[in-house]
């Protein structure tokens, strides 16, 4: 402790090189932050996924329909809690670029399946008694204005009205919100009755898109899955039944290859950084080899001057990283209000953690080189080459 | 005139000589604006790979008619009937007998898992006509054989090729109620057909138990006849059906995406570009250090303060240049023509593209590097023009 003054003073020694050095340093961390959150953001889905929860779709696509009928077939399976189908609508408010997603399902089972999901008991009521009814998640109500009591025009994507018309209305009657703000990016959606779909639509009358089933106890998980899926083998609308964290996960894998470039520019960009502040490091050493040697002679021994430095590196990395992270957490909340989609977008502990280990390892790094080069350096030659 | 000129000369040829001296230090402006410059190559040059790999699909003469209201084909539903009225319409064009030169397709997806993976990828299956290349006369074999009508056989694009080794000449896959036999590879110049399954129109008609198709694509008689054949369509009282030219199409489900990665490069390379010029204006501030004496002398000597300020900042963007050069080249290198596939969330299906490493980015790269060279040197050059002639020789 008593070292931290000698420290801090060998730190800005030359106020701009440290500042600067510094500063490449927390932008470095900054993007770290950033980025991380917006993986974290991909991955959500994984993690928030129901332990309980299984999603049923056709078993070539995700976008085959399957009769409705399999929906009361499937809810007589023994250890099946509770089902509710859904269906993709793929429409759009407006414009195509307006886009989030709405679902027709059947309302109660599906409230009941995701506790996550927060509606004021009164606005369920409402929804439950409403057959043009919509609940929609808060953070799209706060991005288009939507109040409840509005009619609110979707756009029809893939299903026109038996009329032939595209523009479908709903009556908004609830705003819902998730327990966790962290979570609001998975559940950005509109939801309606599969029942007045189904009535109004033109045509794919009696189907469903796909459905999710809650089990009684997830250690049954593996069991229900082949109990649905052996109901429907070799029959015209055969099933692939799976875990919801497996499903969400296939969706994050089909983005490929670019979780690999993400990781790969964060190693770009540390390794850019190793270098400033590598290059740094070694200068100031250089330039103080006389003060080193005259701690030296006044008794500081070969290890006292190699701890002397790394804690001079350790100082700058990691007071860099925390300013960094530190400025993450100010923008994110910005960030996630404006890009549609990662209303969740947060710094995760994790990532919080990681930052600092980065932190500590660069510090090794860059300070362990001229941190040797101070433990060797031989008092004699130091003060005589000054 | 001539004379500040001659100084300036003097002085940047004393500075850049000295650089091999101090080339621990001035590597540090060439790594570290290299980064940069490959990141934001790099990151560019796949999201104009995409938008290529979309926007280089069909041609000016090529309609894509979709359901009025449907943004893409998967969502799309043409009718038999619907298909034959379009066909008929003012403008299409027609082959020797009299023929539209159209071809009504379905579009459905099938999952298709990589190899050591069981997770499925959205892969397209195009319900088609044997006789498709009339309409798309890029399309050719370049392995195995054409489908047979009838038949439950897959033609697969190179792109699907090469991104999932598990379909292979020879093999099955899944398209609906079974495994299919894969009896060819095709090709239709490198664009997003490839990352697509061709099977036999009325053979997946009878295995999806569809009876409506997707799309339609038709070649018109030329461009300019787009508007009469669009008027056509739209005004006719049984059809709410939305033709676009193809190029058009296509070129706008690629920008969601396109959008997206623009906007994930630009804002990488502007929070890294601000961390190199950081490091740019320390190893500057550092070599104007080293020089004060130097510097001292050849303005006692008569200098002016400009050619000092000019041969810093010529310094620096040389050093920059350098550093543009070797990123822009590192991604040239590592990533031109890298191939990879991801998902298109836009038709919600995989896409398999190649990285293009362009002239224009490579120049935005440079531009990049320059401007960060620029401001990297532009403070550090004052100073050293500001410095007390007397007070530097002295300490010196």
């Amino acid at each position: 402790m008593k070292y931290l003054p000698l420290i801090w003073a060998a730190l800005w020694r030359r106020k701009p090189r440290t500042i600067f050095t510094m500063l490449s340093i927390v932008v470095a961390f900054l993007l770290y932050a950033l980025l991380s959150a917006v993986n974290a953001a991909f991955n959500a889905g994984v993690e928030i996924a129901g332990a309980d929860r299984l999603i049923t779709t056709g078993r070539y696509s995700l976008t085959q329909v399957l009769p409705f009928g399999h929906l009361q077939q499937v809810r007589s399976v023994p250890g099946v809690a509770s089902v509710a189908g859904q269906s993709w609508f793929g429409g759009y408010y407006q414009k195509e670029s307006n886009f989030f997603p709405q679902f027709p399902t059947q309302i109660e089972p599906y409230l009941e399946m995701y506790p996550e999901i927060v509606l004021p008991e009164e606005q369920k009521q409402a929804m439950l008694n409403t057959r043009t009814g919509a609940i929609v998640a808060k953070t799209l109500a706060d991005r288009y204005g939507f109040k409840v009591g509005d009619r609110i025009p979707i756009i029809a994507g893939i299903w026109p009205l038996a009329d032939g018309s595209n523009n479908w209305e709903f009556d908004l009657v609830g705003i819902f919100d998730t327990k966790n703000p962290k979570e609001r990016s998975m559940y950005e959606m509109l939801l309606f009755h599969h029942e007045y779909f189904d009535e109004a639509r033109q045509f794919g009358k009696g189907t469903i898109g796909w459905i999710v089933i809650k089990t009684e106890d997830p250690d049954r998980n593996e069991e229900i899955v082949e109990a649905v899926d052996d109901l429907f083998a070799n029959s015209p609308n055969e099933t692939r039944t799976e875990t919801e964290r497996a499903f969400n996960q296939s969706f994050v894998k089909q983005m490929g290859d670019i979780g690999l470039i993400m990781s790969s520019i964060i190693g770009a960009v540390f390794f850019t950084l190793l270098f400033l502040t590598g290059n740094t490091m070694m200068q100031s050493v250089r330039e103080r080899i006389p003060e080193l040697a005259v701690l030296k002679t006044l008794g500081y021994s070969d290890v006292g001057v190699l701890g002397l430095v790394l804690a001079e590196s350790l100082a700058l990395c990691v007071l860099a990283a925390l300013v960094g992270i530190g400025l993450a957490g100010l923008l994110l909340p910005g960030i996630a209000a404006k890009l549609p989609g990662f209303s969740g977008l947060a710094l995760k502990p994790e990532a919080f953690a990681g930052a600092l280990g980065i932190a500590v390892l660069l510090a090794l790094i860059v300070g362990l080189p001229p941190a040797l080069r101070a433990m060797r350096l031989k008092i004699v030659d130091a003060l005589a080459a000054h | 005139m001539a004379n500040t000129l001659n100084q300036i000369g003097a002085v940047t040829a004393l500075n850049v000589r000295s650089i091999p001296s101090r080339l621990g230090t001035s590597l540090v402006i060439v790594i570290g604006i290299a980064g940069v410059v490959g990141v934001l190559v790099a990151l560019l040059s796949m999201g104009a790979g995409f938008a290529a790999t979309l926007g280089g699909t069909g041609t000016e003469e090529r309609t894509i008619v979709l359901r009025g209201g449907s943004v893409d084909e998967l969502s799309s539903v043409i009718t038999r009937e619907q298909s034959q009225i379009i066909g008929d319409a003012p403008g299409v064009a027609r082959d020797a007998d009299g023929k539209p030169v159209m071809v009504a397709e379905f579009y459905l997806l099938t999952d298709v898992a990589k190899p050591d993976s069981t997770s499925p990828n959205n892969v397209v299956v195009r319900g088609t006509q044997s006789d498709v290349a009339r309409v798309r006369p890029e399309f050719g074999i370049v392995e195995g054989r054409m489908f047979e009508s009838g038949v439950r056989e897959v033609i697969i694009g190179t792109g699907v090729a090469r991104q999932f080794e598990t379909l292979q000449l020879g093999g099955t896959v899944d398209v609906r109620d079974g495994a299919w036999n894969i009896v060819g590879i095709f090709e239709t110049g490198g664009d997003v057909h490839e990352s697509e399954l061709w099977v036999d129109a009325g053979a997946l008609e009878t295995a999806s138990r569809r009876s409506a198709f997707n799309s339609v694509t038709l070649q018109l008689e030329s461009a300019d006849a787009f508007q009469t054949f669009k008027d056509a369509l739209t005004t006719d009282p049984r059809l709410v059906v939305n033709p676009q030219r193809q190029t058009d199409y296509y070129a706008s489900r690629s920008e969601q995406l396109h959008m997206l990665i623009r906007i994930l490069g630009y804002t990488v390379a502007v929070i890294m570009g601000i961390g190199a010029v950081f490091g740019a204006l320390n190893v500057m501030y550092a070599a104007v250090a080293t020089r004060t004496v130097e510097i001292a002398t050849l303005r006692a000597l008569g200098f002016g303060g400009l050619p000092v300020v000019i041969s810093v900042m010529i310094e620096s963007l040389l050093l920059a240049l350098a550093g543009g050069l070797v990123g822009a080249l590192g991604a040239y290198l590592f990533f031109n023509g890298f191939t990879v596939n991801t998902l298109n969330f836009q038709t919600f299906s995989q896409v398999a593209f190649a990285f293009q490493v362009t002239p224009e980015l490579i120049r935005q790269g440079i531009v990049w590097a320059l401007v960060m060279g620029l401001i990297g040197g532009l403070f550090p050059a004052v100073r050293a023009a500001r410095l007390p002639v007397v007070d530097a020789l002295r300490a010196g």
